[in-house]
Formats: C-alpha cells, sequence, structure tokens
C-alpha cells in the first residue's frame, strides 16, 4: 500500500504556513498603523488553503505530459488582498488596529491549535514507525 | 518561516515610534526655550514615517516602517514682550517657541500605545516560534 507522510498530515502544513503568512501581514498592518498613505492588508484565509488543499475552490494543475513535472499541493504565498477600510483617515491609513489586534491574536491562537494537531499527529507516526 | 520577518516588522515599528516618542520629549523639554531671533527660535519636530519593503522570504509581503524625515513645524512662533530679558532684542522682544504642549502630549500617548501595540506582536510571535521549536522539535 503507498502511504504518503503529506497524505498522514492532512492539511494542516499548508494551514500552518499560511497562518505565518496571516501573522505577518497582520504585524505589517500593527506596525504601520501611523504611516501616512498605509492601505491595510489580509489574505482570504479559506479560498487560500482551498486553493493550496486542492479541496474545492481552485483547480489543481494537471498533467498533460507524463513528463511533466508532479504539481504539488502547497503553492507558493497566497495572493496578499487588501482590507475593507472601516472609517479611513485623512491622510490615507486604512488600517483599523483594532480589527487587526484581534484578528493577529485569533490567527495565533489557530496557529498554536493547528500546532498542537500537526505534532500529534507527527508522535502518532513517530508511535507507529517505532513501535513503542 | 515567515513568522521570523515578524521581528524584523515589529521592530522597526518600535524603532519608529521610539523616536517619535524622541521627538515628543525635546520639543516638550525645550517648550519653553526663548531666542532673541525669529530665526534661532526651536520649533516643533515632528518625525515622518513611511513603509520599508523588507526583501525577505514570504514574497515581499512583509512591509515594516521607517522614519524618513524630521520636519519642524511651520506655525508661527510667539513674540513676547519682554524688555527685562537679557535674550531680548532692541524692541523688547524675546521668540519662544511655536511647541504646543497639549498637541505633544497628545503625540505622545498616541506613540507609547503603537509602542505597546508593536511589543505585543513581538511577544505573541516569540511564544509561537518558541512551541513551534519546542513541539516540532521533539
Amino acid at each position: 500500500m503507498p502511504f504518503s507522510i503529506d497524505q498522514a498530515l492532512g492539511v494542516f502544513p499548508q494551514a500552518l504556513q499560511l497562518e505565518a503568512q496571516r501573522a505577518q501581514l497582520l504585524a505589517s498592518n500593527i506596525a504601520n498603523a501611523d504611516t501616512p498613505g498605509y492601505k491595510a492588508r489580509d489574505i482570504d484565509f479559506k479560498a487560500a488553503l482551498a486553493a493550496q488543499g486542492g479541496q474545492g475552490g481552485a483547480l489543481p494543475l494537471m498533467r498533460t505530459n507524463p513528463e511533466h513535472m508532479e504539481p504539488s499541493a502547497a503553492g507558493g504565498p497566497a495572493p496578499v488582498l487588501y482590507q475593507v477600510p472601516l472609517q479611513p483617515s485623512l491622510d490615507g491609513n486604512t488600517v483599523n488596529l483594532q480589527y487587526n489586534q484581534a484578528a493577529f491574536g485569533e490567527n495565533a491562537l489557530r496557529y498554536q491549535a493547528t500546532l498542537t494537531i500537526l505534532s500529534g499527529r507527527l508522535s502518532g507516526l513517530s508511535k507507529a514507525i517505532m513501535g513503542t | 518561516m515567515s513568522l521570523y520577518s515578524i521581528f524584523n516588522i515589529a521592530g522597526s515599528g518600535l524603532a519608529a515610534q521610539s523616536v517619535r516618542l524622541n521627538t515628543v520629549a525635546s520639543n516638550l523639554a525645550n517648550a519653553d526655550d526663548v531666542a532673541s531671533s525669529e530665526q534661532a527660535a526651536y520649533r516643533a519636530r515632528q518625525p515622518v514615517f513611511a513603509t520599508a519593503l523588507f526583501h525577505a522570504q514570504g514574497g515581499g509581503s512583509a512591509v515594516g516602517v521607517r522614519v524618513t524625515d524630521i520636519q519642524e513645524s511651520q506655525a508661527p512662533v510667539r513674540r513676547e514682550y519682554s524688555p527685562g530679558n537679557p535674550l531680548a532684542d532692541k524692541q523688547g522682544y524675546v521668540y519662544t517657541t511655536n511647541v504646543n504642549t497639549v498637541e505633544q502630549m497628545a503625540n505622545m500617548i498616541s506613540a507609547s500605545r503603537s509602542y505597546q501595540n508593536n511589543v505585543n506582536v513581538l511577544s505573541t510571535t516569540q511564544q509561537l516560534l518558541l512551541s513551534t521549536v519546542q513541539q516540532l522539535g521533539k
């Protein structure tokens, strides 16, 4: 039976990567809360995960020639979008600090949850391999 | 791991906000300066922020902040009649600063809040990275 460790880990490695990317964007928003003309950015987490995991959403790449390389499930970084400003300020800055702080905290929690599940799966695999 | 670049982003935020706090401190310290001419009078300083792109991992989506310039306020300086002052000019006037203390205090509170936000981001990221290393490095 062919067994892929990637399959055993599920969608969680990609989710962890996306959460790290989102944390980076939200940290950029918070650091630039006072920068004139800065536009707050974010990613559409659900759509990005669906595109990277190949579940629903975007279609995976197809191989039309056997010499093509295997398209990897984990694509590059997710497309970066702009947050819809609730109350843009006169200097052109669209960072909503409260929203970004809340989103950063939530994202950190999600990251930790994903990490816990991932390490649980890894230790399960390790148990299966070592037999102890 | 793109979490690492958050240290750069939040660090640049900390640096920029501390420059802002520094200018507030010098504005407040010089709020009562007097000078004998309009040109020599102290003018309130204010840093100019701009986004700074870090070409690190993560496809250039990490943007920090940097201070591009420190500008002096163009508001007129106050002229006071005080013939007894040793710095007074021939007409008996001294020139004080254009520092608005209330404005500077508000600016200081805003800068310190922004500084705290960046510190929170830093410590959360540090915890996340630490637990990543601990859990996946077992």
